[in-house]
């Protein structure tokens, strides 16, 4: 797949024919699906990969000697080693299957940081995280006497280096971050951070959910200890996620669940577990999901990681820039080098109405606190539109958005721009 | 589906100019408040029932035009009327707002708050237009059992 002559050239509405979901109007308009970095849609190569396992060679894994479950535990572990390919991690030792983004941060907290964090240890974050890099580390703070500390954004929700060097301390055990935020896209400088974290012996846990799907990710070059991502952001099916742990990690870890499939040795009294990363799957794993990754990165291969990343960020620069010159329209976050995501607000009109007049053009797009309303409050909005992007949308899309947002302000008239809301006691 | 079925004119007055809203403070007032915690629309409702009739009922909130206006339909609606009559009200608009048919005597109890019909053709809305409503039974529940038990505590 390196050779770029084979390389499928990245042209959207070529593409879209892969994606059943196209193949529909929404309020009598071609769908214009601007809602990725919610759940990305899924191409037929996906669909059909875990249809033809589920009809050919399903069965269960690592267990029985006959001929399908030979098949399934093949197919599965080979699902493993393409996203080892992924990621260019070392091993394939290396990559545990989860059920999500959010499994695999809830694993690193409660099996790597719970038993080795106490009083006083510092757990550096940003206030920019999903819930899911969020909570597992207020629980595990809350259960060890550690503290959250977080690095200091920019003005336009940037994270520097500098900002992370100045959060990051001795006390430090954990550094835990976005690699691309869900509400600004913008993008962290993770081998920096990994840098300054392992400098004061620290590790690094990154939330990858939203780069895994739109730019090259290489865990070696960054030198991450762990890397978190979900299957259904990148073309994948849902119920699945990944997480990347260097070996040795995974080698001290115990595991965070334990039941049929990680077992070594099992008496009454007394269990053994398997080797990494069998240790840490414990019952009957997502198997078709797995295969359906596999698909989804090898689509994703096929195109290129680079071309996709080009694509997606030259189109998100193209929305933002062209939201931010529609009067009224506030956007937020840095105004270039935007990945796949840009949020914003239209005059007062709230986030839900602005959407479901977009919804009545045939564009979805998400409106509400994207799993981050600490973030919400420091932005003073109770919500906000985000448009997504990626490889199956075009400036077509980014043309109908911008249109979809003047019809909103029309439609709301003189709404827009009174303040019509957040008088709650004590509010945003 | 078409948005002038879902945002009627009386529903985007009562979002420009939302009446009832305010605070009420003071002995006999119960305030409930009450989230959508997937979309970030909250209200806290304040009723202050003298006997058996909600003396004065205001709002405060934010959140969307269905969800504000809805509030603002409702508090108007229900102040001066009997706890019973409120709660038959909330029921009503519970039917309405699901698409059921109702008697053209209800649709008339309901007043403006009929404009919202239009919500049942969006089902992902539902709940803003309800949000008040619940609000609304919750502080008739609490109400009741304040009533019963004079220690009952009300909802911060």
């Amino acid at each position: 797949m390196t050779d770029r002559t084979l390389r499928r050239p990245l042209v959207p509405k070529a593409l879209r024919a892969d994606f059943p979901i196209f193949d529909q109007t929404i309020a009598g308009r071609p769908l214009v699906y601007l809602d990725s970095a919610a759940t990305a849609q899924k191409p037929r190569a996906v669909l059909e990969a875990m249809t033809r396992f589920y009809e050919r060679d399903y069965a269960n894994v690592h267990r029985a000697v006959h001929t399908l479950a030979g098949r399934a535990t093949e197919a599965y572990e080979a699902a493993r080693e393409a996203v080892r390919r992924f990621l260019g991690a070392r091993s394939a030792a290396e990559i545990v299957f989860t059920r999500s983004t959010t499994g695999s941060l809830n694993l690193v907290a409660q099996a790597y940081a719970r038993p080795r964090l106490g009083p006083g240890d510092e757990i550096v974050l940003t206030p920019l995280e999903h819930h899911a890099n969020l909570l597992p580390w207020q629980r595990v703070a809350r259960e060890t006497g550690a503290r959250l500390v977080f690095i200091e954004p920019t003005d336009d929700l940037r994270i520097t280096e500098a900002a992370i060097d100045q959060a990051i301390s001795p006390r430090t055990k954990i550094v835990a971050l976005a690699h691309v935020s869900n509400v600004t896209g913008a993008v962290a400088p993770i081998a920096h951070a990994a840098r300054r974290a392992h400098a004061v012996g620290a590790v690094i846990v990154v939330d990858a959910a939203q780069s895994a799907p739109h730019l090259p990710l290489d865990v070696r070059a960054l030198d991450v200890d762990f890397l978190a991502f979900s299957g259904h952001k990148m073309l994948g099916p849902t119920g699945i996620g990944v997480l990347y742990a260097k070996e040795e990690h995974l080698r001290s870890m115990e595991p965070y669940e334990v039941g049929g499939e990680m077992i070594d040795r099992v008496t009454l009294f007394d269990a053994t577990w398997r080797e990494p990363p069998w240790k840490f799957e414990a019952g009957t794993p997502p198997i078709a999901e797995a295969i359906g990754l596999r698909a989804a990165i090898e689509y994703l291969e096929a195109i290129g990681m680079d071309a996709i990343e080009a694509h997606v960020v030259r189109l998100t620069n193209l929305a933002a820039e062209a939201l931010a010159n529609e009067p009224g329209v506030t956007v937020y976050g840095p105004r270039t080098d935007r990945h796949a995501v840009v949020a914003f607000n239209v005059g007062r009109i709230h986030a839900h109405d602005v959407s479901t007049v977009l919804d009545a053009e045939g564009i979805a797009v998400r409106a509400g606190h994207h799993c981050a309303q600490p973030l919400m409050t420091r932005l003073c909005v109770p919500a906000t539109v985000r448009a997504s992007f990626y490889l199956y949308n075009d400036e077509d899309d980014v043309e109908r958005l911008v249109v979809g947002v003047r019809r909103a302000k029309e439609f709301f008239g003189d709404v827009f721009g009174e303040p019509v809301s957040g008088d709650h006691p004590g509010s945003l | 589906m078409s948005l002038e079925n879902l945002y009627r004119e009386i529903i985007l007055d009562h979002y420009k100019h939302p009446r009832k809203r305010g605070t009420l403070e003071g002995p006999g007032v119960l305030a409930v408040e009450l989230k959508n915690p997937s979309c970030g629309d909250r209200i806290t409702l304040y009723v202050r029932r003298e006997d058996d009739r909600l003396a004065a009922v205001r709002f405060v909130g934010e959140g969307c035009s269905i969800s504000m206006s809805s509030a603002s339909m409702m508090s108007a609606l229900v102040e001066g009327k009997t706890a019973d009559e409120a709660e038959a009200l909330a029921r009503a608009f519970f039917r309405l707002v699901q698409g059921e048919p109702l008697d053209p005597a209800t649709e008339e109890a309901l007043g403006d708050a009929v404009a919202l019909q239009g919500v049942h053709q969006f089902p992902v809305r539902i709940k803003c237009a309800t949000l008040a409503w619940k609000a609304l039974e919750r502080a008739l529940a609490e109400g009741g059992a304040a009533a019963e038990s004079p220690a009952g505590t009300p909802a911060p």
